[in-house]
């Protein structure tokens, strides 16, 4: 019988860590047999032509629109586009919107003195999510169905919103609406390009996350006729940075600190 | 002198039997009437396609992962370019992707998630389908 010793023991201990080592080889191929043959990985990218940005933003220049009816069709253009059902006039708390049309003592409460000027006071203003660099309904998600993209787009991911509302509660724009009621039979024409939500998700503005990612500017900056800017917010360069460069512009609620990247020029 | 006489014997051996046939009732009612694996019938697209963006036996078991990564890497990064390993681009989009050359929802789909008793809620929002204006 083999005597037991610190020495034996540290020798069978050596030879087999060799023999592990050696075996290697063996090992890797015993491993690799599960995953098959010898397949390359795939690959998932963005489109050559999908626009990028560090920061979208928006500048709408409010001058340029008369009237209630020329912001018509640019609200048109998205809802139409992203199948937002159009509920019953009546029913105002059912309504869903991503764009809509309000007055400037509603849009911007903060800033509408007692008095405002005449011309002010009947303008039209255009609201929509103003997907803020300090987001407060991402904090509020409880589901993380809310997120800020890389590129600043605040993105809802209907698959994963519970429906709580939560981030309704939190926006202090009004951007953000429910589905009370399965939207789908209050969709005039059904867009094909574009999934409908459901029965109990909130939705919002998108920027047109769908369009970038081809290479197209949003919906409502291209039937504005040149009214809304659209670009990179951190780039010096952009057009819509010349334009706030060379204008007087104002921001929706400004001082809670949520850093809305959409400006209007009055 | 023990009584090992068992009363009423009849009804209790009636009723047994009664018993049994009615608890086993399922099992031979049923017996040789398992239903059939269903059958699909794949569109003039799809047959001219031959092949999906995977294999058919991994499409098979692991469409609903892919189109999991699909979901995820579109609405999360951006990406919507999917290319396969025969080097094949496709769209990530479940309507305009997937329902493009499985445009017979009923007889490719749902056959088989009726069979297993599954109910994806994919046509809730997705159209199911696009080419059908509506």
């Amino acid at each position: 019988m083999m005597q037991s010793s610190r020495r034996n023991f540290l020798k069978i201990a050596g030879l087999s860590a060799v023999g592990i080592s050696g075996a290697k080889p063996v090992l890797d191929a015993f491993a690799a047999e599960g995953h098959g043959d010898e397949r390359t990985e795939f690959e998932i990218r963005k489109n050559e032509k999908a626009l990028t940005a560090q920061q979208w933003g928006m500048v709408i220049d409010t001058r340029k629109f008369e009237s209630a009816a020329d912001l018509e069709p640019l609200i048109e253009a998205c809802h139409s586009l992203h199948n937002v059902p159009h509920i019953d006039e009546n029913k105002v708390r059912h309504e869903v919107k991503w764009i809509w049309e309000d007055e400037y003592k509603h849009v911007f409460p903060t800033l509408a003195g007692k008095f405002v000027d005449e011309r002010t006071e009947h303008l039209p203003f255009l609201a929509l999510c103003n997907h803020c660099e300090n987001p407060p309904c991402v904090r509020a998600c409880p589901t993380k169905a809310t997120f800020k993209r890389e590129d600043g787009i605040v993105l809802m991911d209907f698959h994963r919103c519970i429906g709580c509302r939560f981030c309704m509660a939190a926006c202090p724009y009004g951007s953000r609406s429910f589905n009370f009621k399965d939207p789908r039979p209050f969709i005039k024409e059904r867009n094909p390009e574009f999934p409908t939500r459901m029965k109990g998700v909130v939705e919002k503005c998108n920027f047109c996350a769908e369009r970038l990612a081809v290479g197209k500017k949003p919906a409502c900056v291209e039937a504005s006729n040149g009214a809304i800017a659209f670009g990179d917010m951190n780039d010096p360069e952009s057009e819509v940075r010349e334009l706030l460069k060379s204008n007087y512009t104002i921001r929706r609620k400004k001082g809670l600190g949520t850093e809305p990247a959409v400006y209007y020029i009055v | 002198m023990a009584n090992n006489k068992m009363y009423d014997k009849g009804k209790i051996v009636a009723g047994l039997v009664i018993f049994a046939v009615m608890i086993t009732f399922p099992f031979w009612f049923n017996l040789g009437k398992a239903a059939p694996a269903p059958e699909l019938k794949l569109t003039e697209k799809a047959k001219a396609a031959k092949e999906c963006v995977l294999e058919k036996a991994e499409m098979k078991a692991g469409h609903m992962q892919l189109l999991d990564i699909w979901r995820e890497k579109v609405v999360r990064e951006g990406s919507r370019e999917y290319v396969n390993t025969k080097g094949k681009t496709y769209q990530m989009s479940l309507s305009k992707t997937c329902l493009d050359c499985h445009s017979n929802k009923a007889e490719f789909c749902d056959r088989c998630h009726d069979y297993a008793s599954v109910n994806p809620y994919c046509w809730d929002c997705h159209i199911d389908n696009p080419k059908e204006k509506k």
